[in-house]
């Protein structure tokens, strides 16, 4: 064959072989690393896994935020006003974090339906809120300050 | 001729993300069209904010109208508030939904921001808002002369918003009460 | 009158713009040389009106004029003038703007510092960088008219610029983003020049490598700072999130990398020609790619701009045209310029292929994963997010992968190289690398895989980078006249390079070392970390120039002896009434000690702490200027400039009978 032929060859089974890997690392990694996001509602209906890391949205419910006394742990309700989540984290929470206000929260759910977070979003800003949040309150139909009626 | 295809490569992957990222475009999270558009607005019947007697759907008829859902716990519609003066100051007819607010705090903001409303229904407990689907504040409504939703937006009404939407809208809307 | 007189200069400017899109372009399709010679003159005069649209933004910032919409959104009279200033870039319109001046800067550099190019060529490129310029401005035009005014309802005070944006870092970091992310358009235009011209030779290479390096340079700076920012202002330590926003700006990274690597070996062996012009696309593709991704709303981020479908219709439009234009060109034009020089498998040219290859595999799985939610949400199978688990997985492997690699490279000839000299020059480099990795880490603190791999891969591209300025000092009569030879080109890819292990050192170490605790603390209170004593001793009022702040006092002390006083701030800034957690750090070459603070707990006047130990995490900011300054260093080279003297004085002439 000629040199040129071949040297284009190996350089093309290189090339194939260096990007199956790349693709198998791909996929590897995507399969245990991304999260799915759920709304309160389908948490509620026990459509989200147990075990998994999964993001819920939705608005912190006033008068649900509690702290720990003697440690950092604060517990709230997320809610899309349809169901409730509980959140439980340990840590510092973000500045625009608050009751009334949207937040989407990271974490594995645990057998008694608790959201163990492992990291708070709030919004960026006072104008901004959540696009998941968005999602999870236009689905259950009710507006961002909740209409308990 | 292969190597030549080859070289096309490139181009097929960049239109299929293309066509991806388009299909992301058209899936803004903020887009939310009303179930309410062209329908009748809602029946309701509230109090005019600051003064007396109640207001309903009948009060919006009559003209080519704005409805501004607002209030003063709303960062935004402070934004929002120097261009529906604007608005007013040319004309068009703007009405408010006070939306789940407190009389004095809104009549407060009135008086040190200015009133571009023709009247504020005062909706304290949001049940207006909900029969409209109001998602968050401020939203604007577009409302015919026979009081019939014709558009919605969510989000600041500015004036590139104006320009894209309501200002053709409008002229068309007040070319169809004139015919009548 | 000013924002009009601003208003007015950018409209002037697009007009330049459409002149340079098409006047030289005609030019040199039709071999007339007065059109082609009009195009330095029109890039002088696009940098002269958008300069001064430009200036005319910045002064209603600092002149406080409400009555522009702009100022009135994301300014307010209480703001230090300086941020005033940096306001103009912190929204959408005046960061656009900012782009536009840049990309004026680099056209009118191309045509002020490129008297070696011929005009053809020079007219080409800069009609390309023309056309750049007609789609930016006319955006800015159209959607996004930073002068818009607020008549005649001007508020009294602006709505303040986001506190998270008030900060000395940021007053850098776009600029020299910027410069980085619109320098890649250069490179674009040279090879977009080359594929019109069919001319694809070395010389094409040398002429674009400088503007690429320094491009890449700017880059390498713009990423640095964008993470040293997220790192002190977010307030949570964390330097690099796989954020959308910053993989926007770390592809363009990537993909340049794999360009300044391809160029060396397009220029120096005229190979993979066609390759590297489908880089130098990417390269810039991948930077309107970010600029889409963050102005669309496509994605959510925690930088992303005010987002508007609208604008990210636009971008896109312009994007397709842009990308599907030049790569409908390179699948026309690119057989024309392929090349027929073969090089030995065991050669400096296949270690620079692994680079290439690693880099844009890179580059691609980034891509991949950023846009992953976009591809899933646009299947309607739902809204996920990847996160940073799946960009580690899969960039960390690779990394490794090209360490060992880069180590042989500088080391490597040309052409056909030599397994067995390989071996006899990097024995010892190999030998001391492994002791380093098993005996250094030992020394501090616990043993650590990671460390101990990052530690060798370094030290392994240190000592083969040593081991071949040695031999060159060897072969030279003196260590003085040997140094003297070392051209800037090599110079700067020894410090670049040197850069590059800092920054493996630096990013490992951090990730595997650090410690940090999430505390109550209340005043009095002593904690210890990392041998580090952090008393609270106190809180305290204060009054900044637009915010009123919470301050903490904590002493850091070990061994007895007083290391630091930090004071973090929690501030509530008045004009908007946000919130803002400003951390305090003691710096430091091998450790940064870092406290945020987070709520007030309780009725004693606790206080939620969050305390960081950050070994080395410096390194890999430091490993980042030093890129840069390698890739500054190596534009002084000889080798780019030498064709001045070359190049017949003809096109001397048609320059500057201008």
């Amino acid at each position: 064959m000629h040199s040129v032929r071949k040297q284009r060859l190996y350089l093309v089974l290189f090339v194939v072989l260096f990007s199956s890997v790349a693709i198998g690392l791909v996929t590897y990694a995507l399969r245990g690393n991304i999260n799915l996001f759920y709304p309160p509602v389908q948490v509620a209906e026990g459509k989200a896994p147990i075990g998994q890391s999964i993001r819920v949205g939705g608005m912190v419910e006033r008068n649900s935020l509690q702290r720990a006394a003697d440690s950092l742990q604060v517990s709230f309700m997320l809610t899309d006003y349809q169901a409730s989540v509980p959140v439980v984290y340990v840590g510092i929470l973000p500045d625009l974090f608050g009751e009334e206000q949207g937040a989407v929260a990271s974490g594995v759910l645990d057998s008694d339906g608790v959201l163990q977070a492992t990291e708070i979003l709030a919004k960026h800003d006072e104008n901004y809120m959540p696009p998941e949040v968005a999602y999870a309150l236009e689905n259950s139909g009710y507006d961002k300050k909740g209409n308990t009626k | 001729m292969v190597s030549r295809l080859k070289l096309f490569l490139p181009l097929i992957l960049f239109a299929m993300l293309a066509i991806t990222l388009f299909r992301g475009l058209s899936l803004d999270p903020r887009e939310m069209p009303s179930a309410l558009i062209d329908r009748p607005f809602p029946a309701f019947s509230l109090p005019r904010l600051n003064g007396t007697g109640l207001l309903s759907q009948a009060d919006l008829k009559g003209q080519v109208s704005l409805l501004n859902v607002w209030a003063t716990w709303c960062v935004a519609c402070r934004v929002e508030h120097p261009y529906l003066k604007q608005l007013a100051q040319k004309g068009i007819p703007v009405f408010g939904l006070n939306y789940k607010d407190n009389d004095a705090d809104a009549q407060r903001w009135l008086e040190e921001l200015g009133d571009p409303y023709r009247f504020n229904i005062a909706d304290h407990d949001g049940t207006l808002g909900l029969d409209l689907g109001v998602y968050g504040a401020p939203e604007t409504y577009l409302v015919d002369a026979a009081g019939v939703i014709r558009y919605r937006h969510a989000g600041v009404l500015d004036q590139r918003v104006w320009d894209a939407v309501f200002q053709p809208l409008y002229q068309t809307l007040m070319a169809e009460s004139g015919d009548q | 009158m000013i924002p009009e007189i601003g208003h007015f200069a950018l409209i002037i400017a697009f007009c330049l713009t459409l002149m340079l899109a098409t006047v030289p372009a005609w030019g040199a399709w039709r071999g007339n040389a007065t059109a082609m010679a009009l195009a330095p003159t029109l890039a002088v005069g696009i940098l002269v009106f958008v300069g001064i649209s430009f200036a005319c933004l910045a002064s209603a910032f600092l002149q406080d004029d409400f009555s522009v919409s702009l100022v009135a959104s994301h300014s307010n009279s209480l703001l230090p003038p300086i941020y005033k200033f940096a306001a103009v870039w912190g929204n959408h319109e005046g960061s656009l703007m900012l782009w536009a001046l840049i990309l004026a800067l680099w056209t009118a550099a191309v045509a002020l510092f490129s008297p070696q190019l011929p005009l053809l060529v020079l007219s080409r490129v800069l009609s390309v960088m023309g056309a750049i310029g007609v789609g930016f401005l006319s955006f800015s035009l159209a959607t996004s008219n930073p002068f818009a005014r607020l008549l005649p309802a001007t508020p009294a005070d602006g709505g303040d610029l986001n506190p998270l944006l008030q900060d000395p870092g940021l007053i850098i970091h776009p600029p020299l983003l910027y410069m980085g992310y619109v320098g890649f358009s250069v490179s674009f235009a040279f090879a977009i020049a080359a594929l019109l011209g069919g001319r694809l030779d070395a010389s094409w290479a040398r002429w674009s490598r400088p503007w690429t390096n320094i491009a890449w340079g700017f880059l390498s700076l713009g990423i640095m700072l964008g993470s040293w920012w997220a790192y002190y202002e977010l307030g949570w330590g964390g330097w690099w999130f796989w954020d959308p926003v910053e993989n926007a700006s770390f592809m363009p990274w990537l993909a340049g990398t794999a360009l300044i690597h391809s160029l060396a070996a397009t220029d120096k062996r005229g190979l993979f020609k066609s390759w590297t012009v489908l880089l130098a696309i990417f390269a810039f593709s991948l930077s309107l790619l970010g600029t889409f991704l963050v102005r669309s709303g496509v994605l959510t981020s925690v930088h992303a701009f005010a987002t508007d479908p609208a604008r990210g219709m636009f971008i896109l439009v312009f994007l397709a045209l842009v990308v599907g234009g030049s790569l409908t060109l390179y699948a026309f034009r690119a057989p024309a310029v392929s090349s027929r020089v073969t090089f030995a498998w065991v050669s400096r040219e296949s270690l620079l292929l692994c680079n290439n290859v690693v880099f844009l595999v890179a580059t691609l799985t980034v891509l991949f994963g950023t846009l992953f939610p976009l591809i899933v949400d646009a299947l309607g199978m739902g809204k996920v997010s990847v996160g940073p688990p799946y960009f580690n997985a899969v960039f960390v492997p690779l990394m490794v992968l090209l360490v060992p690699f880069m180590g042989i490279g500088p080391v490597s000839r040309w052409k056909r190289d030599d397994v067995a000299r390989w071996r006899s020059e990097l024995m010892i480099p190999a030998a001391v690398a492994v002791a380093c990795g098993f005996t250094f880490p030992l020394l501090n603190a616990p043993y650590n895989i990671w460390v101990a791999l990052a530690v060798l891969l370094s030290s392994w591209l240190l000592l083969g980078l040593a081991q071949d300025v040695l031999r060159k000092l060897r072969n030279a009569s003196s260590a003085a006249r040997g140094l003297r030879r070392l051209t800037p080109g090599y110079c700067g890819m020894l410090i670049a390079h040197l850069g590059f292990a800092a920054c493996v050192i630096g990013v490992v170490a951090t990730s595997q070392y650090s410690l940090e605790r999430d505390l109550r603390m209340s005043p009095g209170d002593t904690q210890e970390l990392a041998g580090y004593q952090f008393q609270f001793v106190e809180v305290t009022q204060v009054r900044g120039p637009n915010f009123i702040a919470d301050e903490a006092r904590i002493v850091v002390s070990r061994d007895g002896a007083i290391v630091a006083s930090l004071l973090p701030q929690k501030r509530r800034y008045l004009a908007g009434g946000s919130v803002m957690t400003e951390a305090a750090i003691a710096p430091g070459l091998f450790r940064d000690l870092y406290v945020a603070m987070g709520e007030p707990i309780g009725s004693d006047g606790a206080w939620a702490m969050r305390l960081h130990y950050k070994p080395l995490v410096r390194w890999m900011w430091l490993g980042a200027i030093f890129m840069a300054v390698g890739a500054f260093t190596s534009v002084f080279d000889k080798r780019y400039r030498r064709q001045r003297d070359v190049v017949p004085s003809v096109n001397k002439a048609a320059l500057h009978g201008v």
